[in-house]
Parts: C-alpha cells; sequence; structure tokens
C-alpha cells in the first residue's frame, strides 16, 4: 500500500522530506545559546579578574563615546559543536554590535575550551580593520598570551590593538564619525506611505468619475467593473506594504544600561586557535 | 430626485469599499510572495558577490605561490583552471528557480573550492612562502572570504526557506495558486555543501 502511493507520486515525497530538513537545520541554528548581554565584557567563562573587567570597560566605553563603535569582548564556556566562526558571526547578530545603519561594531570571542579565540568585523567597519589586520592582531597579540596562559593579558592586548587601528588615524575616524548614517529606510518609509495614498486617492478618484454619470442601469455598471479588476490590485501590488521586514529592525538585547545598536555583521574578520 | 437620494450612499460606500480592500487584502499576506522572493533575491546577490570577491583574490594568491613554489605547476594550473570554470558560470535571480543552472554553479564552485584547499595544503611545504608577508595577508582575506560566502550561503538558505514555506502554506499557498501562478521555489544549497567548512591556516 505504502509503496503503491510512492510509485504513484514520486515527486510527491521529495517535497515534504525536504521542508522537514530545511525546518530542522532551522531548529539546529535555534538551538545555539548566548550568554546575555550584561556589558561591554561578557565573562562568561570567568577567565578575567575583576579589575582587569572594570579597565577594558572602561576602554571600550571611551572607545564608543569617540567613535561610537561598539567593541565588546566575550568569553564562552562552549561552541556547542559549531565552528569559532559561525558562533561568533551568531553572537554578533544575536547582540547586534554596532550603530544601526553604520553596522560598526566588533566582536573579540574566546573560547578558552576550544582554545579558540575570533574577531568579528560588522560590515560598516569591514575597510578599517581588515581581515589580515585582524589576523595580524590575533597571532602577533593575543595567541603567544593565550599560549602562557596569561588570558587577561592577550585580551587586553587584543583590545588596545583593535582599538588603536580603530582610532589610529584621526582624520580617518573624524570623517567616519562626520559621514551621513547610512539609513535609508526613514527616507524610504514617509515616500511609501504618500505613494499609498496618493494611490488610494485616484482609485477613488477613478472610481467615482468612473460611476457618476450613468445613473441608470446598475446591472450594466457591476457587470462592466468586474471584467477589469485590475483596478482593485493596484495600491496593493504597487506598495510594497507587508510584514515580512518588520523582523530584523531595531531590537534591543541585555541590560545593565548597555545594549547593540542594531548592526550587523556578514561574517568579516579573523580567527585563530592556540 | 427621490432615486438620486436613494443612490448617493451607495456611490459614497465605493471609497470606502476601495481604501479597505487592499488594507484587508494586504493583511491576507498578498505581497508576502513578491517581497519574500526579493528578500531572498538580494540574499542571493550576497553569494555571489562573496564568490566573486574569493575569485579576484586567487590571481594574486596564485602568483604569489608561484614564485616560491614554481614546481607545483599542476596544482597552481588546477586553481586557475577551476576559477576560470567557476567565473563564467553565472546565475542571475531569474535563473534561482532552475535546478540544473544551480547545480552547475555550486559544482564549479565547490571544485574551486578543492582546488584551493590543495593549494594551500601544498603551500605549507614552503617555510620561505609561509613566512611571506603578502601571502600571509592573502591567506588572511582567503580565509575571511570564505567564512563570508558561509554566513551569505547561510542567509540565503534562510531566505529561500521563508519563500518556498509560504508559497506551500496557507495563506500564501491561495496567492500562489491564483495571482503569482508563475513564481515557483527557489533552488538551495545542499546540506553537504553548507556543512563544508573553509580550510583552515595555520600560521
Amino acid at each position: 500500500m505504502a509503496r503503491a502511493m510512492m510509485r504513484g507520486r514520486p515527486g510527491g515525497a521529495v517535497w515534504p522530506l525536504l521542508l522537514v530538513l530545511a525546518f530542522t537545520s532551522a531548529a539546529l541554528a535555534q538551538a545555539l545559546t548566548f550568554p546575555a548581554l550584561t556589558g561591554r565584557v561578557v565573562d562568561d567563562a570567568g577567565i578575567l579578574d575583576a579589575a582587569t573587567r572594570a579597565a577594558l570597560t572602561q576602554k571600550l566605553a571611551a572607545l564608543e563615546e569617540k567613535t561610537t563603535d561598539q567593541l565588546v569582548v566575550a568569553t564562552v564556556k562552549s561552541l556547542q559543536g559549531t565552528s569559532v566562526e559561525d558562533y561568533g558571526n551568531r553572537l554578533f547578530r544575536a547582540w547586534k554590535l554596532g550603530q544601526a545603519g553604520k553596522n560598526n561594531g566588533v566582536l573579540l570571542l574566546v573560547a578558552p575550551n576550544e582554545r579558540k579565540v575570533r574577531i568579528e568585523v560588522g560590515y560598516g567597519l569591514e575597510g578599517t580593520l581588515p581581515d589580515a589586520v585582524g589576523k595580524l592582531i590575533i597571532e602577533n597579540g593575543i595567541i603567544p598570551r593565550f599560549r602562557a596562559n596569561d588570558f587577561a593579558g592577550g585580551i587586553t592586548r587584543g583590545v588596545d590593538d583593535v582599538i588603536q587601528v580603530l582610532t589610529g588615524d584621526a582624520e580617518e575616524w573624524k570623517r567616519r564619525a562626520a559621514q551621513r548614517v547610512e539609513n535609508s529606510a526613514p527616507v524610504v518609509a514617509p515616500l511609501a506611505v504618500f505613494l499609498l495614498v496618493a494611490a488610494i486617492l485616484l482609485v477613488i478618484w477613478m472610481v467615482a468619475n468612473y460611476h457618476r454619470p450613468p445613473l441608470a442601469a446598475n446591472r450594466q455598471r457591476w457587470g462592466r467593473r468586474r471584467d477589469r479588476p485590475d483596478v482593485w490590485w493596484v495600491p496593493t501590488g504597487g506598495s510594497g506594504w507587508s510584514s515580512g521586514g518588520s523582523w530584523d529592525s531595531g531590537g534591543f538585547s541585555g541590560g545593565g544600561g548597555f545594549s547593540g545598536g542594531g548592526g550587523d555583521s556578514g561574517g568579516g574578520g579573523a580567527s585563530g586557535s592556540w | 430626485m427621490f432615486r438620486s437620494v436613494a443612490v448617493a450612499p451607495k456611490i459614497l460606500r465605493l471609497p470606502f469599499v476601495a481604501l479597505l480592500l487592499p488594507l484587508l487584502v494586504s493583511g491576507c499576506g498578498v505581497n508576502n510572495i513578491p517581497t519574500f522572493q526579493e528578500q531572498a533575491k538580494a540574499r542571493w546577490s550576497d553569494v555571489q558577490n562573496q564568490y566573486q570577491r574569493r575569485a579576484d583574490l586567487i590571481p594574486n594568491l596564485v602568483e604569489t605561490v608561484r614564485g616560491y613554489a614554481r614546481q607545483e605547476r599542476e596544482v597552481l594550473e588546477a586553481v586557475t583552471n577551476a576559477r576560470a570554470r567557476a567565473t563564467s558560470i553565472q546565475v542571475t535571480p531569474e535563473m534561482l528557480n532552475d535546478p540544473e543552472a544551480f547545480k552547475k554553479f555550486q559544482e564549479a564552485q565547490a571544485q574551486l573550492s578543492t582546488a584551493l584547499g590543495r593549494l594551500l595544503a601544498v603551500s605549507e611545504r614552503y617555510p620561505d612562502l609561509k613566512s611571506n608577508q603578502n601571502f600571509l595577508a592573502l591567506q588572511a582575506q582567503l580565509e575571511g572570504t570564505e567564512n563570508r560566502i558561509a554566513v551569505a550561503r547561510r542567509d540565503y538558505i534562510e531566505a529561500v526557506r521563508v519563500y518556498n514555506t509560504e508559497l506551500r502554506t496557507f495563506p500564501g499557498v491561495i496567492w500562489a495558486s491564483t495571482l503569482y501562478r508563475s513564481q515557483k521555489p527557489m533552488e538551495t544549497f545542499t546540506v553537504a555543501e553548507d556543512v563544508q567548512r573553509p580550510p583552515t591556516v595555520k600560521f
């Protein structure tokens, strides 16, 4: 019976299977858990002492004050079975580091148990902190100290190096700070509303004009309108309004007076192991 | 006279219907299919950009390695050829529901990944090359690009999942079978390819 069904529609059995696969892989992606963004230094693995944490936090706050760049240090107990690149990118996106529109976040991720370190760079800083520079910072500044079990020293040196790169050229960061935030959404939204209203008014006008003169023949009117249903679809089809894109806007996570600004990363940066 | 008074409210009602109907209809997700499709297409251009970025890095990398490891001609040629093949196969957003074209693209890029992996493995044997600053920078860039490819692919897979699901679930399935009959499910990367990790580089 079952075999007959399968023979009956060989293609039909494939799609549900693919869908199930897609859903399970999505479920796997969701299965990663991230520490809460409790501050600029999230020491989930517990490898930093309080003095280092405070010093780092101060440096990172000063950096954001100066350049609006958000640099966050995270140490995790486990990468939960995935690669440091994958975990770093997902954590970065979960925390939304960097300002929205500028995407100027940097995440220094340390996984002491897997002996992996990564500098994940937001879209907006890929030019300032290229992969090769990140790699140099990891290989020359961080890893030698980690090899000597000096986590505080390695992380501090890495943070110093990244800050130096981000603020190294005073003219450069002034230019970047003055740069208009490349956030197109607020410009587009009023335009879309205006177009929508204009389209609705146009339709009202058309409908009103269409029906005013022939006050007789009700039947014919309805009959004719059914021939041209296009009119009804114009405003919805053209406006591009839907709920589809709303999930990626804004969103704050964490607490303690610090949160990500809504930035995004596309996997830029470098990683290393020791 | 009386007649026209009786008709007036009906005419007045029409603008309201015209105003409400679009809102009601867009509430039913009539725009979801085109929206999700455009999102998936945008994610696809990200994927292609990152693959292009990788292709742009390769000539420089090949030249650098050639300077130190001239005798590895076979490996170098394999990379050059695989790159030529991979760049010759482009998949435009319109071709995303064509399984054949998608498969070809995926295979060509996978071949290039394999050839690159061999090149990096071979270069381990040349200490002078390994300490060349240019080579180190190129390696770091390549590693970063492979990771960007992985992220772009992941985002594309998710966007396609959303789009394909919308085509098959209520209420999207209604619009898919009426208004958007020409919209077909999009192709996506197979899981086995996605698991493939970027080549690891040791300094």
